[in-house]
C-alpha cells in the first residue's frame, strides 16, 4: 500500500507546482484580473495589451455574446441588448431602481426578486451578465498561464450588502471559478498600497468607482490589515456624475435625448468630457442626438458645479465614518485614493480639504484593487513566499430581525469584525403559538420598512405554551466572505430551522444549477462529467492539505490515530482513481471526519504559539 | 486551551479591569494570525470549520474585552454577580438627578460649543466611573460594587449616544 509521503519538517511539504490564483476586480465601468508573478503583482493584459476590460456584455440573437470594448461600441446602436454598469443591478429588485434607471433596459416586469433583462439571447439576470465578464477574465488568465486556475479572490464594494455579495459569488461560480474569498475593494487597495510601501499606521481609503462609493479606515501593522470602520453608498459613483453632466449639457444645448441609445450616447460624451477636464481647464462636449451633432465648450468649473452635490455626499459619509470610529482626523497617517473618479481634481481637493493633508496618488487608481486582490489570492492559495498577509475585515451594515410592530432588533452591529456569530433569544407573542416567522433584514434604521429585506424563513413545531414562555434562540453567523447564515432553535423542544441566507433578491441554488447547465450548453452527461471532475479536484486538494498538515503538526497524533487517517487517505486515493463520484465523496467525508480532532489540536497549538512569550507573569 | 476558556485566558491576560489596549490589539492580531479562516483557505474541511469557530471566538472575546462597559460586566459575571441591567435599574437618587441635569443641558444646548461642553462633562464623569470600576474589581475585588458602577456606566453610554447624535446633527 502506498503511504502518504511526508517531508522533513521545515522543508516544502509538497513539491507541487505553484498554484495559479488570481485577483479579479469586477468593476462597474471596467474589470481587471491580476496575478502575482515572481513575487510581483501585475494586471494581466489581453492580446492587444489592454488591462482594462470594459464591463459591457452584448447579446446576439444566435446566443453569441461579446464582452468588453466590442460590446461597448455596440452600446449606442443596440442599447437593450448591451448591458453596461451591471454591477449597479447585482442583488437589486425593480423597486430599488429609480425611474431613470428603469428606462435603460427592457426589464422583465417582476416586482419580486432580482431584476432581469429581456435580450435578443433571452432573459438574463445581472448574475449571468457578470458571469460573462468573469469568464472572459478567467480565459485571459488561463491563456496567460496556460494553466487551470486554482482559485480567485473577487472584490466587492465594502458597502455591498448580503444580497449583493451573494450575487457576486454566484456569478463567479457560474463562470466556473473557485472563489477563495470575497474581499472588500478598499481593503484590497490597502494591501497593494501597504505592502508596496511597507506602511504602518492608520489609513483612510477613499474609493469612488463608476457606480459605488466606499470609505474604509484601516490599521496596518506588519502585514496585518485591520479594518477599523467602513461606510459608503453602493449607488453613488462616477456614472451619476456623467449622467448629471450629460443632462446639464443637453439642457444647455436645448436638446432632448428621447431613446435609451441617445441617453447612452450623451453619457458617453459626458464621460469623455469629464476625463478631458481632469487635465484641461476646458474641453469640448460633442454628442450626436437625433442625427444631429452638437458641440459646446465645457469648463472645469461647469463640471464641478454639477459634481459638487455628489462629492459632498461622499464627504458626509467620510465624516460619519471617522466620527463612528472615534478617531481624530490628524491621527490618520495617509489617505489612499481608489477608483477612476478620484482622478477629478475637484474630488482630490475635497478629500485634501477634509483630512487636511494631500492624498496619496502614486498608484494607478484603476489597478490598485486588482493588484491587492492578487496578493490576497496568492496568500490564500498557500503559495510559498506569499508572506504573512492577514486581512481582518468587518460587517459593513448591521444585521437583525423583524420584531413586533415592524421594528428591527439588531443582532450583529455594523463594523463588527468577521467572522462573527451572535445569538439572541426571542419569545412568542400569542398563547399556544407553534410557529414563528423570522424575517432577516440589513441596515441601520429602526423600522423594517427602511432596511433591506434579506430573507424570510419559518420555525415550526414549537410546543404550545403561554405567550412569552418559549425561548427561541436566533443565531447569526457571518463568515469571512461577509456572507450571513441564520439559525433558529426553540430551546425547550430543541426544534431547529436554519437558512444560509439566499437573499430574496438572490438566486436559488436551483436557478444557479439551471444557469450552469444553460451557460455551458451541457447535456446531463456533461454535467455528470463536470461533477466527477470537481470531486476529483476536491479530493486532490484534501489530500494535499492533509499532507501539509501532517508535515507541519503530525507529531500531535498518536501512532494509531495517524495510521487510521493514513488508511482513510489511501481509500480516498483509490476512489479518486476511479470514476464513481459518490464513492469519492464518501471517502472524502470519512477522511474529513477522521481529521476533526487533529484539526482542533492544531488550532490549539496555534493559540499556544500566538501567546508564547506573551505570558503575563501573574497569569 | 479550548473554546470554553474565558476571554482573559484565551488572550493570556490577567483577569483585571485595567488593560493595555495596545497589548490587547497585538494579541488579537497574533491569535487571528494563527486561527483566521484565511490561514486555512486551502486546508481540509475539518480544519476550515475549526478555524471558523476559533476566529469567531477570538473576535467575540476581543470585542468584549475592548469595550470597558462590556469588560466590566463580564468581570462581574465571572465574579458571580451578573449585572442584570434589564431588571435592575434602581440607581441612587443623586446619580439620577445628575443624569436629568445632563439631559436638560443637552436639550437646551443650541450651539456646537454648548454640546461640546456637555460632552466634556460626560467624558470626565465616564473617566471617573472607569477609575472607580477598576478600583472595585482590581483592588477591592468587590463584584457587587463593580456591578453598580457598570449599571451607572450603561446610563452614561446611552447618554453618550445621544450626545453623538447631536454632534452628528451639527456636522451634517
Amino acid at each position: 500500500m502506498a503511504l502518504l509521503q511526508i517531508s522533513e519538517p521545515g522543508t516544502s511539504p509538497e513539491p507541487h507546482a505553484r498554484r495559479v490564483a488570481v485577483g479579479i476586480d469586477l468593476g462597474t465601468t471596467h474589470s481587471l484580473v491580476a496575478a502575482v508573478r515572481s513575487g510581483v503583482a501585475e494586471c494581466l493584459p489581453d492580446r492587444d495589451g489592454a488591462v482594462l476590460l470594459p464591463s459591457a456584455v452584448h447579446y446576439f440573437a444566435d446566443g453569441r455574446t461579446e464582452v468588453g470594448r466590442a460590446a461597448l461600441a455596440a452600446a449606442i446602436e443596440d442599447p437593450t441588448n448591451t448591458i453596461v454598469s451591471v454591477k449597479r443591478l447585482m442583488g437589486r429588485g425593480l423597486g430599488d431602481l429609480g425611474a431613470a434607471g428603469r428606462l435603460a433596459y427592457d426589464f422583465v416586469d417582476d416586482p419580486v426578486g432580482m431584476v432581469r433583462f429581456r435580450t435578443a439571447a433571452g432573459i438574463k439576470s445581472p448574475v449571468e451578465v457578470s458571469a460573462e465578464i468573469l469568464a472572459t477574465l478567467r480565459q485571459r488568465a488561463e491563456d496567460t498561464f496556460d494553466a487551470h486556475l486554482y482559485g480567485v479572490v473577487v472584490t466587492v464594494p465594502a458597502y455591498f450588502d448580503d444580497a449583493q455579495r451573494q450575487a457576486t459569488k454566484d456569478a463567479a461560480e457560474l463562470a466556473g471559478l473557485d472563489v477563495l474569498r470575497l474581499v472588500s475593494e478598499p481593503t484590497a487597495a490597502s494591501i497593494a498600497y501597504g505592502l508596496d510601501n511597507a506602511s504602518e499606521g492608520l489609513y483612510a481609503v477613499y474609493d469612488l468607482g463608476g457606480g459605488t462609493f466606499d470609505i474604509s479606515l484601516l490599521r496596518m501593522t506588519k502585514g496585518v490589515f485591520e479594518v477599523v470602520g467602513t461606510g459608503g453608498d453602493s449607488a453613488l459613483g462616477g456614472d451619476d456624475i456623467d449622467a448629471a453632466f450629460a443632462a446639464w449639457a443637453l439642457a444647455k444645448a436645448g436638446v432632448v435625448a428621447s431613446s435609451a441609445g441617445e441617453r447612452r450616447a450623451a453619457a458617453i460624451a459626458a464621460r469623455a468630457a469629464k476625463e478631458a477636464l481632469s487635465s484641461a481647464e476646458r474641453a469640448p462636449f460633442r454628442c450626436t442626438i437625433g442625427g444631429k451633432t452638437f458641440e459646446l465648450q465645457a469648463t472645469r468649473a461647469d463640471l464641478e458645479a454639477v459634481a459638487r452635490p455628489f462629492v459632498e455626499r461622499t464627504i458626509a459619509v467620510v465624516r460619519a465614518v471617522v466620527r463612528d470610529a472615534k478617531v481624530a482626523r490628524d491621527e490618520i497617517d495617509g489617505i489612499v485614493l481608489v477608483g477612476g473618479a478620484t482622478r477629478m481634481p475637484f474630488v482630490r481637493r475635497a478629500v485634501h480639504d477634509f483630512f487636511g493633508r494631500a492624498p496619496l496618488t502614486n498608484l494607478d487608481p484603476d489597478q490598485v484593487v486588482a493588484l491587492g486582490a492578487a496578493r490576497q489570492a496568492d496568500a490564500l492559495a498557500g503559495n510559498v513566499g506569499a508572506g504573512d498577509l492577514l486581512l481582518l475585515d468587518v460587517v459593513p451594515l448591521s444585521l437583525g430581525i423583524e420584531t413586533m410592530g415592524g421594528l428591527v432588533e439588531r443582532i450583529v452591529e455594523r463594523n463588527s469584525a468577521i467572522p462573527t456569530a451572535r445569538a439572541q433569544s426571542f419569545t412568542t407573542f400569542q398563547d399556544g403559538q407553534t410557529a414563528m416567522s423570522i424575517h432577516v433584514v440589513q441596515g441601520e434604521r429602526d423600522l423594517v420598512a427602511d432596511c433591506r429585506s434579506l430573507a424570510r424563513f419559518e420555525l415550526h413545531g414549537i410546543a404550545p405554551m403561554v405567550a412569552g414562555a418559549a425561548r427561541i434562540q436566533v443565531t447569526f453567523t457571518v463568515d469571512a466572505d461577509g456572507l450571513l447564515s441564520v439559525e433558529a432553535r426553540e430551546e425547550t423542544s430543541g426544534v431547529e430551522a436554519s437558512v444560509t441566507v439566499k437573499p430574496s433578491y438572490g438566486l436559488s441554488d436551483d436557478e444557479v444549477t439551471r444557469m450552469l447547465k444553460e451557460s455551458f450548453g451541457h447535456a446531463e452527461d456533461d454535467m455528470a462529467a463536470r461533477a466527477l471532475r470537481e470531486a476529483q479536484v476536491d479530493s486532490d486538494r484534501l489530500l494535499v492539505a492533509l499532507s501539509s498538515a501532517l508535515a507541519a503538526d503530525g507529531e500531535l497524533l498518536a501512532p494509531a490515530e495517524r495510521a487510521s487517517i493514513e488508511a482513510l487517505a489511501e481509500n480516498l486515493r483509490k476512489a479518486r482513481a476511479g470514476s464513481d463520484r459518490a464513492a469519492i465523496e464518501e471517502a472524502m467525508h470519512a477522511l474529513s471526519d477522521a481529521t476533526e480532532d487533529f484539526a482542533a489540536e492544531r488550532m490549539n497549538r496555534g493559540i499556544r504559539r500566538a501567546l508564547a512569550g506573551r505570558r503575563v507573569e501573574d497569569l | 486551551m479550548n473554546l470554553r476558556a474565558d476571554d482573559f485566558e484565551l488572550f493570556g491576560l490577567p483577569r483585571r479591569f485595567a488593560l493595555d489596549r495596545a497589548e490587547l490589539d497585538a494579541r488579537r492580531r497574533a491569535l487571528q494570525a494563527e486561527v483566521h479562516p484565511d490561514r486555512f483557505a486551502s486546508a481540509d474541511a475539518a480544519a476550515r470549520r475549526a478555524a471558523m469557530q476559533w476566529a469567531v471566538r477570538v473576535n467575540e472575546a476581543y470585542q468584549r474585552l475592548a469595550d470597558p462597559v462590556r469588560r466590566g460586566a463580564y468581570l462581574c459575571e465571572l465574579g458571580g454577580v451578573p449585572v442584570r441591567a434589564d431588571d435592575n435599574t434602581a440607581m441612587p437618587a443623586e446619580f439620577l438627578r445628575q443624569q436629568m441635569a445632563w439631559r436638560e443641558s443637552l436639550e437646551e444646548a443650541n450651539s456646537r460649543a454648548e454640546v461640546d461642553a456637555v460632552e466634556r462633562e460626560m467624558q470626565r464623569e465616564r473617566g471617573l466611573a472607569h477609575a472607580r470600576l477598576a478600583a472595585a474589581i482590581d483592588d477591592r475585588h468587590d463584584p457587587l460594587e463593580a456591578a453598580r458602577e457598570v449599571r451607572a456606566l450603561m446610563f452614561i453610554e446611552r447618554f453618550a449616544a445621544d450626545v453623538d447624535r447631536r454632534v452628528a446633527g451639527f456636522e451634517g
